[in-house]
């Protein structure tokens, strides 16, 4: 291998390949602004709904409770709920959005009450439904109220202590670190993220240094001249591999430098927006933070994963005749590698040393584990150097199929 | 110098099996000489001079080329070659002066030599005025010079044109045949594949007329048409391919 070459190759394909808009598109352009775009354009969208939604006083129904007058008039005095007149298509009305959530109070529920004999009160609603959500927690609020003052007072009649029912009080703290929270929360979609524009960045200098250079007919012309095939590959590989990585890295800043302002800028109702998703005890506590280690540590193990779907992407879009005709040979290569990273991300599936040799499945699971903070040196050490075997034999398949007439020439 | 011995290039194709492109060719090029081969479209010409030019592999036989064996020494085969084909595009982003330095640098030469020979190429050419604009909005004449410039660039022994004159205005056409007449002035030995009759009469000093990847006939233009009786060039050629019938047959596959 001679370097000067490589690097003479190299240097002319990166001046090529950034007067390309294509190209630059899915380097430079889509990670840098598309992405902080799209979080901000989603987090102000969400953030406006989830606004919106919880300003709306909800609208709920009364079934039943026609002989517990007295429940169906403090429902009705409730500042935190609409009480409209009930229509007998109520499941419908829900279903149509129309009222968020119905209570169905069984028949001599106060008078239960009384002795200790009231029927269950069933609450109906769309689930899923962020709006249903809100009013069923209202509703579910206010029975739990009532529930409360019903074992208080009859406590207060037989003069017993309240620590008779509550003899002692729960509290949850969280002493992971924001990071530790960020990284479980973010765990699976960052790497995500990165794994997907790894591979489109890669995609069109790719793409256009191989079945792009055949239909143009500048392949024959570079062929020409007396740099060894190896070089050539060598040159528009790493080319590929800029592109690979500038993508990555580029939406990364961006993504980082977004996700601050976003934070800064939708946290409140992204905290409440949590603490409603149950995965958050205390309203505005997490904006999710992610450990810079764990950062780094992720961008090291892309590295390799990098190397490969570079080479693969090169190898496959070699064998195209037209640029058009590589599209659709490296497009459907997407589903490939997305598979795999959503699998990553699932609930439930942990690392071992069966999954560690898996790619990009093994890169999905330790990065979700290094952003988190835990850190198997072993698992790393071999999805590292699984990674690399992988990308080194996707280079010398790349640099095989460059010297195969059949490819090269191909008619 | 070019010496090709009993050449043949065979393909797998899926559908028609083996392919055999160029069969058995043998000839010679010597220096400050013109070589003209002769043939029908899928005669076997592009892809006897790629077997020269290193850019494939024979599959028996063997040549050298400026005393360059192609199967064991391709790199420095290349090194001593300008290949001009219809095929051999400019890369359209860069200019032309970025075109031509990328090519002197691939064949090793250093900055100032690369500086020099392109102000003397461009001079020689008439490339000033567009040196420094991107390829892809060149007129055919100023790509086909920018071509020239790229395969001239490390002043090689060897020039091979592959139907460099295919499909171009009159004027630009002129120009290449001007170009390849000054090519053997230089001592340069130099290897010209067409099928117009008119450019073999003008230009070449040997003719090899190709037909079904086999030489079929070989000589100066006055040795052939004394061989087939004829003075006319084109009804040379259709005799020596076997007739009207032979060559639509060609032609058909």
């Amino acid at each position: 291998m001679n370097f000067s070459n490589v690097l003479t190759v190299y240097l002319k394909e990166l001046k090529d390949t950034l007067r390309d808009r294509r190209s630059l598109m899915s380097m430079i352009i889509i990670p840098t602004f598309v992405m902080p775009a799209l979080t901000f354009g989603v987090g102000k969208i969400a953030a406006g709904a989830f606004t919106k939604a919880r300003s709306e006083t909800p609208t709920v129904m009364v079934v039943g409770g026609e002989d517990s007058r007295g429940v169906v008039t403090q429902l009705k005095e409730s500042k935190k709920l609409r009480v409209l007149p009930t229509a007998a298509d109520w499941k419908q009305q829900i279903s149509d959005k129309r009222v968020r959530a119905v209570v169905q109070i069984p028949a001599g529920f106060e008078a239960g009450l009384q002795v200790g004999a009231a029927g269950p009160v069933v609450i109906y609603n769309y689930e899923g439904e962020l709006k249903s959500g809100f009013a069923v927690a209202e509703l579910e609020k206010f029975f739990r109220d009532l529930r409360e003052r019903t074992v208080a007072a009859r406590l207060a009649e037989r003069s017993l202590p309240a620590t008779l029912v509550k003899p002692f009080e729960m509290k949850r703290q969280n002493v992971a670190a924001p990071e530790k929270v960020g990284g479980n929360l973010l765990g699976g979609i960052v790497p995500y993220i990165i794994i997907i524009l790894c591979f489109t960045g890669a995609m069109y200098p790719a793409m256009d240094l191989t079945a792009g250079e055949k239909e143009r007919g500048t392949m024959e012309t570079l062929l020409c001249s007396p740099v060894a095939r190896s070089d050539l590959v060598l040159g528009k590989f790493f080319m590929v591999l800029t592109g690979s990585l500038s993508a990555m890295v580029l939406s990364l800043t961006s993504m980082g430098f977004s996700a601050m302002a976003a934070g800064l800028m939708f946290g409140r109702s992204a905290g409440r927006m949590a603490a409603v998703a149950g995965q958050v005890k205390a309203p505005g506590a997490a904006i999710p933070m992610i450990d810079p280690m764990g950062l780094l540590g992720v961008v090291a193990m892309v590295l390799p994963v990098a190397v490969l779907f570079s080479a693969l992407i090169f190898t496959v879009a070699l064998f195209a005749k037209s640029y058009k005709e590589a599209q659709s040979y490296v497009g459907p290569m997407i589903f490939i590698v997305i598979l795999p990273a959503v699998v990553g991300i699932l609930p439930g599936i942990d690392l071992n040393s069966g999954l560690a040799l898996v790619p990009i499945l093994n890169l999905s699971l330790v990065c979700k584990e290094m952003l988190s903070g835990i850190w198997h040196w072993g698992y790393i050490g071999l999805i590292f150097g699984s990674s690399c075997v992988y990308a080194g034999l996707a280079l010398a398949l790349a640099v095989k199929m460059f010297n195969r007439e059949d490819v090269i020439f191909r008619a | 110098m070019i010496e090709a011995h009993h050449l043949t290039k065979t393909f797998k194709d899926n559908k028609r099996g083996v392919i055999t492109a160029v069969d058995d060719v043998s000839f010679s090029c010597r220096p400050g000489q013109i070589y003209g081969l002769l043939g029908a479209n899928g005669a076997g010409k592009t892809t006897t001079l790629r077997l020269l030019a290193t850019l494939l592999k024979p599959s028996s036989g063997q040549a050298t080329v400026a005393g360059f064996d192609v199967e064991r020494e391709p790199q420095q085969v290349r090194a001593h070659v300008g290949f001009l084909a219809a095929s051999t595009a400019l890369y359209g982003r860069l200019t032309a002066r970025e075109m031509i330095t990328y090519f002197g640098e691939l064949n090793g030469m250093d900055s100032a030599a690369i500086k020099a020979r392109i102000r003397q190429l461009s001079a020689e050419l008439d490339m000033d005025e567009f040196l420094d604009r991107r390829c892809d909005k060149f007129s055919t004449g100023m790509k086909q010079k920018t071509s020239i410039a790229r395969t001239l660039v490390h002043d090689p022994a060897v020039m091979i044109f592959d139907e460099s004159t295919l499909g171009l205005d009159v004027m630009t056409a002129r120009a290449i045949v001007g170009f390849v007449k000054e090519c053997r002035n230089r001592g340069k030995t130099v290897i010209y594949s067409t099928h117009i009759m008119s450019e073999v009469e003008k230009l070449c000093d040997h003719v090899g007329i190709i037909h079904g990847g086999k030489l079929v006939a070989e000589g100066t233009v006055p040795e052939l048409r004394a061989r087939f009786g004829e003075p006319d060039m084109e009804e040379v050629f259709v005799k020596a391919v076997g007739g009207e019938a032979a060559l639509m047959a060609a032609l058909k596959n």
